[in-house]
């Protein structure tokens, strides 16, 4: 529970971190704008905000790992300008990551002293290393085999290994990033322990995690981003789950989305999940209706994609039941599930959704060319004829569609993926991060698509890590949290606050 | 989210053009101005009989290279092709010695489809990287060559019925010659017109969108290395029957290289997913010129070698250049 802001021990008042006007952007996108803020030493502060909200970013120029446009960076009274990770660790400043970097084959307490053991000339004194393990295992206030190789630990262990890394280092201040979405519920506690420790012992750490309650329960002070400015920075202690949750979105709907059509209550089943275990995904339920949208909303990495990609087929399936339709068992690769009415449209465009060497016909036809040809020989005529309606369908602009793909914005690349989707209609349809890096008139074209697709009976699944967009396509909406199915929302109450709420419980 | 670094857009695509168009006419146009210097400094240069030479000495690498090609538009590379080349040339033999020509002929070019079909299913199945499944494949069948010669050479000065596969003159040009133009022509086709060389293009090109696509990379890949190994066996029938003998040495790795060679200073991409048969026909004649120049014009040979390791690093340095601009 959050504890009274302590009075910095020794300088005065003076905050130990404090950043002002700091910014940052990626080619035209401005991750971060304006950020001031103070972290008082031996305090844990934490940074909040939906995804892309500048968190992470902000991360990452505190510990060296980004170099920020503009503002300063003021360490312990002195304006700082990290190059690398290394020069912010010989400042004290160390940084734990989500996945946890060691080399496996080595030893725990080698890990630890990596690049740092000690040694006398070129020999390693090993002994020595085992000692000082000891010491700041002692120190820490937890225990982990020092002999044991590194690989064998896991992921919680690992960021033990880090956060010892930081320690032996002398870091004075940690920024952890989401520390705890890879643990169990109890490695959880045990970190949340760990890092109480370290700051009663006098230690900085800036928490970057999506989980308000654990954000409410460790922090001393909360500051709030979206899209990149700073809300508000308080006391956790005058926060609540639901106050942050408003300053985090602090945006009203906006109808940016075309009319939903009523779903037919009669309309027949064409996907039904029962029990599905796959990689990252555990025990998913649903059905899906003919001409229904279905949202599915959830923070990034809580298996959206993992269950999209085993839907599709392209990832192995661990257990549970897949049907499409009537009768129809789901497609255990791509090309399957393709054949017997079900598409994908992939997270990522470009690394696995288009061949950007070719051209937008090619791309478009490539799911599709045996129904183009005739005995393996592709009927030219027919492809281009067959594309070009698709990709005028699709509303494709920018470039010639002989033209290679990677010449088009990312909206008209995305619309290129939906004209293969449409060159032979599917009966069900995953989108996954339908409009990801896409400006807003395309992102109208794509809403118009997908509604569309609904009107004519299609089965849609819209995946996105906009709240917005998924309240705004679908009929219904289920909310995946690690791995499984937590809530599933219709008509009133699919609200944002909801979504939210049960995403970040 | 970088929207607008992907909007950078119109600039970066004419820039694009540009080197693409730099690098598809850029073998076309070297290959024309040394025809026409050699056309000019040597006599002997262009006349039927040199060109039609240079034609029948690169016939085996023609084929085989036009088949690599594909390889290499499809993400893979084959170096097992040199021991291939001289498996099927040992096996032929082997044959020819004991049956008819016909036989020996298939015999040999099945051999050479064996091992690509090996190499196919090695590395798609077992996910090993394709040049290290062909290295370790070239020993294989270099070793297979060697118990099938028991280290002799093998001559057919005795079975001049084998010797007509290539040897037999059609319209006065060799049947060498003709059999290098229909498999380039085939091969070229293939990769040009028919599914299947979309999808190895797709499959070169990005390997996961492909699958994704319902693209079935795996069997793509493979039917790439069988013709692979299927081109290095008729190549190496070819060959035995142009000289009537075989050893298991003939063709070791240099032979691989420089089928390599040829394909690369074409103009096809080492990283997959672009590339074009002509391109490796110009490509493998360009180095063919050069070593024909040297001999006509009595140039030092030792430069030879020079020469094409710096016009090799030009074609790959074009190549990375022109991909700089994505």
């Amino acid at each position: 529970m959050a504890r009274v802001a302590p009075l910095p021990a020794t300088a005065e008042g003076r905050p130990y971190l404090e950043l002002l006007g700091v910014a940052k952007h990626f080619g035209g996108v401005q991750a971060l704008d304006d950020v001031s803020l103070a972290v008082v030493r031996g305090s844990v502060h934490a940074l909040v905000g939906e995804n892309g909200a500048g968190k992470s970013t902000l991360g990452r120029i505190v510990a060296g790992a980004l170099a920020g446009d503009g503002g300063t960076v003021v360490l312990d009274g002195e304006p700082v300008a990290f190059r690398s990770p290394r020069e912010a660790l010989e400042h004290g400043v160390a940084a734990i990551a989500q996945e946890p970097f060691v080399v496996p084959q080595l030893t725990v307490a080698e890990n630890v002293f990596l690049g740092r053991e000690p040694r006398s000339g070129i020999v390693l004194r090993r002994r020595r290393l085992e000692r000082e393990y000891a010491r700041l295992t002692a120190a820490a206030g937890f225990e982990l085999p020092a002999r044991l190789s590194a690989g064998r630990l896991r992921t919680a262990e690992q960021q033990k290994v880090e956060i010892l890394r930081a320690l032996s280092r002398d870091a004075r201040l940690i920024v952890m990033d989401e520390p705890t979405a890879a643990l169990s519920g109890q490695e959880t506690e045990q970190l949340h322990g760990i890092v109480r420790s370290l700051v009663a012992a006098g230690t900085t750490v800036i928490l970057i995690s999506h989980f308000l309650r654990e954000v409410l329960e460790l922090a001393d002070t909360v500051t709030v981003l979206r899209d990149g400015r700073v809300v508000r920075t308080a006391p956790a202690a005058a926060e609540t789950e639901a106050s942050l949750v408003e300053a985090m979105l602090g945006r009203p709907l906006t109808s940016t989305f075309p009319a939903k059509q009523p779903v037919e209550a009669d309309a027949p089943i064409v996907l039904s999940v029962r029990g599905l275990r796959a990689p990252g995904v555990e025990d998913a339920s649903f059905d899906l209706r003919a001409g229904e949208v279905l949202g599915i909303a959830g923070l990034v990495g809580a298996g959206r994609t993992e269950l999209a990609r085993a839907l599709y087929g392209a990832a192995p399936v661990e257990g549970g039941t897949v049907v499409l339709g009537a009768g129809v068992a789901a497609g255990r690769s791509p090309r399957e599930s393709l054949d017997r009415g079900l598409a994908m449209i992939p997270e990522s465009r470009k690394d696995h959704g288009l061949i950007f060497g070719r051209s937008s016909i090619e791309n478009t036809t490539l799911s599709h060319l045996r129904a183009l040809s005739s005995l393996g020989v592709v009927r030219r005529g027919t492809e281009r004829k067959a594309a070009r309606g698709v990709l005028q369908r699709c509303d494709v602009r920018g470039a010639q569609f002989a033209a290679p793909v990677r010449a088009l914005s990312g909206g008209n690349q995305q619309k290129v993926l939906f004209a293969r989707t449409l060159l032979r209609t599917p009966r069900v349809l995953i989108a996954d991060e339908p409009t990801r890096g896409v400006d807003v008139g395309a992102k109208r074209a794509i809403y118009d698509i997908l509604v569309g697709l609904a009107a004519e009976g299609l089965a849609v699944v819209v995946i996105s890590s906009e709240l917005e967009e998924v309240l705004g396509l679908s009929h219904r909406v289920l909310v995946m949290r690690r791995g499984r199915i937590v809530a599933e929302l219709t008509g009133e109450a699919m609200t944002e606050g909801r979504v939210l709420a049960a995403a970040f419980a | 989210m970088n929207v607008h670094a992907e909007d950078a857009g119109f600039e970066g695509w004419r820039r694009q053009v540009t080197y693409a168009r730099l690098r598809g006419a850029g073998i076309l146009i070297p290959f024309l101005i040394l025809f026409t210097v050699l056309s000019l400094t040597s006599s002997s240069f262009a006349t039927k009989t040199n060109l039609l030479n240079i034609l029948d000495q690169q016939s085996a690498t023609l084929i085989i290279a036009a088949a690599g090609t594909l390889v290499l538009v499809a993400g893979g590379i084959d170096l097992s092709v040199g021991a291939t080349y001289s498996f099927a040339g040992v096996v032929s033999a082997h044959f020819a010695q004991r049956t008819n020509p016909v036989p020996a002929i298939l015999l040999g070019i099945g051999a050479g489809l064996l091992v690509g079909l090996a190499n196919g299913i090695v590395t798609t199945r077992f996910r090993i990287n394709s040049l290290i499944t062909t290295l370790a494949m070239s020993f294989i069948v270099s070793g297979c060559a060697s118990l099938v010669t028991k280290g002799n050479l093998l001559v057919l000065f005795d079975k001049p019925g084998f010797g007509k596969f290539a040897r037999t003159e059609f319209l006065t040009v060799k049947t060498s010659i003709w059999l290098a133009v229909a498999a380039v022509l085939v091969i070229g086709w293939l990769l040009a017109a028919t599914t299947a060389g979309r999808y190895m293009y797709a499959a070169g090109g990005n390997a996961e969108a492909a699958r994704l696509a319902g693209v079935r990379v795996h069997a793509v890949r493979t039917l790439t290395f069988v013709l692979s190994g299927g081109a290095a066996g008729l190549a190496g029938v070819i060959d035995t029957s142009r000289v009537l003998s075989a050893q298991a040495e003939a063709g070791d790795t240099a032979l691989a290289f420089t089928v390599l060679a040829g394909i690369v200073v074409g103009g096809t991409s080492i990283l997959g997913g672009e590339g074009a048969v002509w391109r490796t026909v110009v490509g493998v004649l360009f180095i063919a010129l050069i070593g024909n120049g040297y001999i006509l014009l009595g140039l030092d040979p030792l430069y030879e070698q020079i020469t094409m390791g710096v016009i090799l690093l030009a074609a790959v340095g074009l190549d990375a250049l022109s991909r700089r601009g994505t």
